[in-house]
């Protein structure tokens, strides 16, 4: 698990508009500039926002990734809820659902 | 004394990005009350903005997380976000290296802070910008409290953070506003978003308003993750104020739970200034 260079990407990626041109012609090139897992790697590239979003991704991150890969709000929203389905509950960070507090 | 206004609001994206998804009459009291802080701080003839921030991964990550963190930067940019997603134009913001340079070595006194000359702006100083500088004409201090990559500093830093800070900023012969932003609860960027625990900001921010130190670091990280969310680690950016302004009450001039802005909208001023 190196979540922590999945978030390193996602960090980079908003900093920098030559890294996401780049990003968007040869991905895989950015890719190999980092530690990641074969499903790390998949769930970017796909992108499965779901999936990074159960993987632990900060939502703060995860949330300008999705606007990135042209995720409506929406779309992102229902996206990491599809993710809990499919996946499974968070598996770390902060950004699980707690429950807890009034709706 | 050279502090002329102190405040607090709100920074939640959705607040310009999702503007007008919300119910008219909510988006236009929380509009209005930004309006009135924008007029205050005129009023009050103030020559420098201090936004007392908690940015979101923009420029700190966890390869070099720093507690607190000051600009010292001719200028900045932002948003760092896409405009459209953020629904606010990109802009040069000017800053204030002097004034910074002598907040910082102030504050140094005190609390080891760490200085920036390059900074992007994201939602969290930005969405403010957007209500209290339009025209892009009065000169940005940012600071950052690192309310996000935990270990998170402790309440009681931040008091100490304010304070001197405070100290800091009436050694400084220049007029300065003071705004801290940062949510009370909410669920940001979660399945949850648009959650929002009103009795538990009604309950801070009544603590805040009363300016009752010992009620606000009573706090601990795990009843405002449990019951406020991610985003309530963001009280330290009100607490930050208040000490600044130690002693003085607060005024909520607005609060309503607006869940498509996925927070608890906040606008409110402190006394002390
Ligand atoms: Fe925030």
């Amino acid at each position: 698990m190196s979540l922590y260079y999945v978030q390193k990407l996602i960090y980079t990626l908003n900093r920098d508009p030559n890294v996401v041109a780049q990003f968007q012609t040869d991905m895989d090139g950015v890719l190999k500039e980092y530690t990641l897992t074969d499903e790390e790697k998949h769930a970017i590239r796909k992108p499965d926002i779901g999936l990074l979003y159960v993987m632990g991704v900060n939502g703060q991150l995860l949330m300008h990734y999705a606007a990135l890969m042209d995720y409506e709000w929406d779309e992102y929203i229902q996206a990491m809820k599809n993710g809990l389905e499919e996946h499974g509950q968070v598996r770390a960070g902060l950004y699980l659902r707690t429950g807890g507090g009034a709706v | 004394m050279s502090l002329v206004f102190a405040g607090v609001c709100s920074h939640a994206p959705g607040i310009t990005g999702r503007a007008d998804r919300a119910e008219p009459d909510l988006k236009d009291g929380l509009y209005a009350s930004f309006d009135r802080m924008r007029d205050a701080i005129k009023e009050a003839g103030a020559e420098t903005l201090v936004v007392v921030a908690a940015e979101h991964f923009a420029n700190f990550f966890m390869d070099n997380m720093p507690a607190y963190c000051i600009g010292m930067a001719d200028d900045y940019q932002g948003p760092i976000e896409d405009e459209e997603w953020l629904g606010i134009k990109r802009r040069t913001i000017p800053g204030n290296p002097d004034l910074s340079h002598r907040l910082i070595k102030d504050i140094m006194q005190d609390v080891d802070v760490s200085y920036a000359q390059e900074w992007k702006f994201d939602h969290g100083i930005m969405v403010p910008l957007h209500f209290l500088t339009p025209d892009n004409d009065m000169d940005i201090i940012p600071v950052n409290i690192n309310c996000q990559g935990p270990p998170l500093t402790p309440l009681h830093r931040t008091w100490a953070f304010g304070k001197a800070l405070r100290r800091a900023i009436d050694a400084a012969p220049e007029k300065i506003a003071l705004v801290g932003t940062g949510g009370v609860s909410h669920w940001p960027a979660t399945p949850d978003s648009g959650k929002i625990n009103e009795p538990w900001d009604q309950s801070f921010l009544e603590k805040w308003a009363a300016n009752d130190k010992d009620a606000m670091l009573a706090y601990t990280d795990e009843e405002c993750y449990a019951e406020g969310g991610q985003g309530a680690f963001e009280i330290r950016t009100f607490i930050a104020i208040a000490a600044a302004c130690e002693g003085n009450p607060g005024d909520v001039w607005f609060y309503a739970p607006i869940p498509i802005y996925a927070v608890g909208c906040t606008v409110g001023a402190m006394a002390g200034s």
